[in-house]
């Protein structure tokens, strides 16, 4: 593999990264769980709300994978660019 | 074996479980003392994030809150959990790069002026004090209601305890004793859930069991408790907001940033052995902290449905004086009718439980109707219909107040659970509180010993020098928040949002763009942290009081309550965090950039390799 001495690259590569995750934890926090959490409502999880549902459980879960997904990619990212440990 | 004996043994054995491991893991280095030698797994530091960050307010409180609230508690819940992204991706790998040991340290150095890490010892001492003084008025209550003695003499105890392991054992003892704590927490908090979740629904998960259906039912735990409370003139459970949607959203940000700006939860990623692992350790500290998170919403909608079910037998869920829940499934199904006279609970036949609560003026019953039964229901409600129906079922004004903390401490004697159960969630409240105190208490000695004695005043001082000072101030720090909680200056319950307010609106934006702005300089970070400071300080006194001091509050100032907005003062950190960056942009363009090696200093912190190697941290 072609390693990519480039600092500028990796800086760019891990900005467009941190900005898919915050997107992603807007959504769900912010944007179904509380903007748009009236509108959810009228879907039903089982006995859950949706709306609900994402205010008091499903953002957290959401969360943990978002911070899992983030650090297997700036792995990624860490490699490509030969800036990694180990 | 009677309950008072149980409860002796279980939390003897977990204190003597924490001491032991103080002794084993003694710190003899000044990196052992403030990162625990920089070498702890990421799944063992992602435990002892966990209870660090988990406090008494959200083993025993938050439950309750949210079992009030409804939907709007979901504020607590996404703001305290939604910070750990934010920490993951904006701050804790880079800090880890950054490789020393406090927060202040990172400021001072990043921005070249001893003022800029004297302004962030400054915000870190308040934030730090202000949520002490909570956790040890926790351990004193948490004493007195469980093993029998004084309040104070269970702040004493409570004093002794994380004496012993966080003055011998710094960071490297806190963190090893935190992973014990957190077992004993996190097993307190979701054994009793599990029995409940059983009990109510059929399901042993509590987080599904939320969303089931009553047992013997086809009827949603959540639409029965919608319908029982909106009956009873309470807001409906699954919808209410806290204040206006802009105050839910603004309350939510400020908590995250708070969160990811709280000076004890960032150091405790300076404490795994490479970048790569702070990223990966804040993912296993939110795992762990979603354990209790997830839970104490099935907490609390269960019970409040036990809660209104044990006073008003139309419910259809009921305390059984024989042992656990009684679920009537005719009644859930047939929606019956609360305002019927037999359905409110006759005073003289209350289940052991509230005779026992009743004792610590936790709950109280006032018969206003006098006719000797509990009508609980919301008097105060805008809803004309219900209005009509409390009045013509003869009902003279609610009879039953309950403070929110029962509901977590009195969960397992309402469904009737065996001693050890209750024995295990006193030894968790401590386990709470004490790991969260030791973990503050870690950052003010850090700030005092490393930033002002080593950073500002004794530049040379040897090691063993600083860690000495370190220890000294880690006993001073002791003292003084074991005096805070003896004396709690009357503003205790106000303060949280204080803390959160500082750590959101002037450390959160000042280590963001010390980390993703090359260009601010030392003149723009230290004008937006003052300027997020004083505009967060400004709200928050209008409301409480200047310095939380009874009638000094300037209200009219300001416009009347709230009156940025609807925005509550709880929920204004978020509003400083902008202030703050705004003034830190201007005031960077008008001034001159900071100087080369700053600039370098910041490329050099984005890069992940050498991270081991950092000079002064982490030496093995």
């Amino acid at each position: 593999m072609q390693y990519k001495h480039d600092a500028q690259g990796y800086w760019k590569a891990t900005l467009g990264l941190i900005t898919k995750v915050l997107v992603i934890w807007f959504l769900v926090s912010f944007g179904a769980g509380i903007l748009f959490a009236d509108l959810l409502n009228g879907i039903h999880l089982g006995g859950y709300p949706l709306g609900f549902w994402f205010a008091h459980q499903g953002s957290i879960y959401v969360f943990i994978a978002l911070i899992f997904w983030y650090a297997k990619k700036m792995g990624d990212i860490d490699r490509e660019f030969d800036v990694h440990e180990d | 074996m009677d309950l008072q004996t149980t409860i002796y043994l279980v939390v003897g054995a977990s204190f003597a479980l924490y001491i032991g491991i103080a002794i084993w893991s003694r710190a003899g280095s000044t990196s052992e003392y403030y990162a625990a030698g920089g070498g702890v797994h990421p799944v063992l530091n992602g435990m002892a994030t966990a209870a660090d960050w988990m406090s008494a307010a959200s083993f025993i409180s938050m439950a309750g809150l949210i079992s009030n609230m409804g939907y709007g508690g979901g504020l607590f819940l996404m703001g305290w959990t939604g910070g750990y992204v934010l920490l993951a991706c904006l701050l804790a790998p880079y800090l880890r790069k950054f490789g020393k040991f406090t927060v202040p340290q990172f400021i001072g150095d990043r921005f070249y002026s001893k003022s800029a890490s004297t302004v962030a010892v400054l915000c870190l001492l308040v934030a730090s004090l202000t949520y002490i003084i909570g956790q040890m008025t926790g351990v004193g209550v948490a004493f007195s209601r469980f093993l029998g003695v004084s309040s104070d003499m269970g702040i004493y105890v409570g004093m002794a305890i994380v004496f012993t392991y966080a003055v011998f054992g710094g960071m490297k003892g806190i963190t090893y004793t935190q992973v014990a704590q957190y077992i004993v927490l996190i097993f307190a908090y979701v054994i009793p859930a599990i029995f409940i979740s059983i009990a109510l629904t059929g399901v042993p998960i509590p987080q599904l069991g939320l969303g089931a259906n009553i047992n013997g039912t086809d009827v949603s735990l959540l639409a029965r408790l919608d319908q029982v409370i909106t009956d009873l003139g309470f807001g409906k459970y699954t919808t209410t907001t806290a204040g206006s949607t802009l105050n839910m959203f603004v309350y939510t940000m400020s908590l995250m940033i708070g969160t990811a700006g709280l000076p004890h939860v960032i150091m405790r990623f300076f404490t795994v052995p490479n970048v790569a692992a702070a990223r990966s350790s804040a993912g296993w500290a939110l795992v762990f902290i979603a354990i209790l998170y997830t839970t104490a919403p099935a907490v609390a909608a269960m019970a409040r449905l036990n809660l209104h079910g044990t006073v008003n037998n139309a419910v259809g869920v009921q305390s059984d004086p024989a042992g656990g829940l009684k679920i009537d499934p005719a009644k859930v199904k047939a929606n019956a009718d609360p305002f019927a006279p037999e359905a409110s609970l006759k005073y003289e036949e209350r289940p052991d439980w509230m005779k026992r609560w009743e004792k610590t003026g936790l709950l109280k019953f006032e018969d206003k109707n006098g006719d000797g039964r509990i009508q609980y229901y919301n008097d105060k409600t805008k809803n004309e219909a219900a209005k009509a129906k409390f009045e013509a079922a003869g009902w003279k004004g609610n009879e039953l107040t309950v403070n929110a903390d029962i509901i977590v401490l009195a969960n397992p004697e309402i469904a009737l659970l065996p001693n050890w159960v209750i024995a295990l969630v006193a030894a968790g409240g401590l386990a709470a509180a004490l790991s969260t105190a030791a973990g503050l208490l870690m950052a003010i000695s850090a700030a005092i010993s490393h930033d002002l004695v080593k950073g500002v005043f004794a530049p040379n001082i040897s090691e063993r020098g600083e860690l000495l000072a370190g220890k000294i101030a880690m006993a001073c720090s002791i003292v003084v928040a074991g005096y805070l909680g003896l004396n709690p200056p009357g503003f205790a319950a106000g303060t949280v949002a204080l803390a959160f307010g500082i750590a959101a609106s002037s450390l959160f934006p000042a280590i963001m763009m010390g980390i993703f702005s090359k260009k601010m300089n030392k003149e723009g970070a230290m004008a937006g942290m003052l300027a997020g400071l004083f505009v967060t300080l400004f709200y928050v006194f209008a409301h409480k009081g200047i310095f939380f001091i009874k009638g000094t509050e300037y209200l009219n100032l300001i416009g009347g309550a709230n009156s940025f907005f609807g925005i509550t003062p709880e929920a204004f950190g978020a509003v400083g965090a902008v202030v703050n960056f705004i003034v830190a942009f201007v005031v960077d363009k008008m001034t001159k950039e900071p100087p080369e090696h700053i600039q370098h200093m910041v490329e050099n912190v984005r890069i992940p390799r050498g991270s081991k190697a950092v000079d002064g941290a982490h030496a093995h």
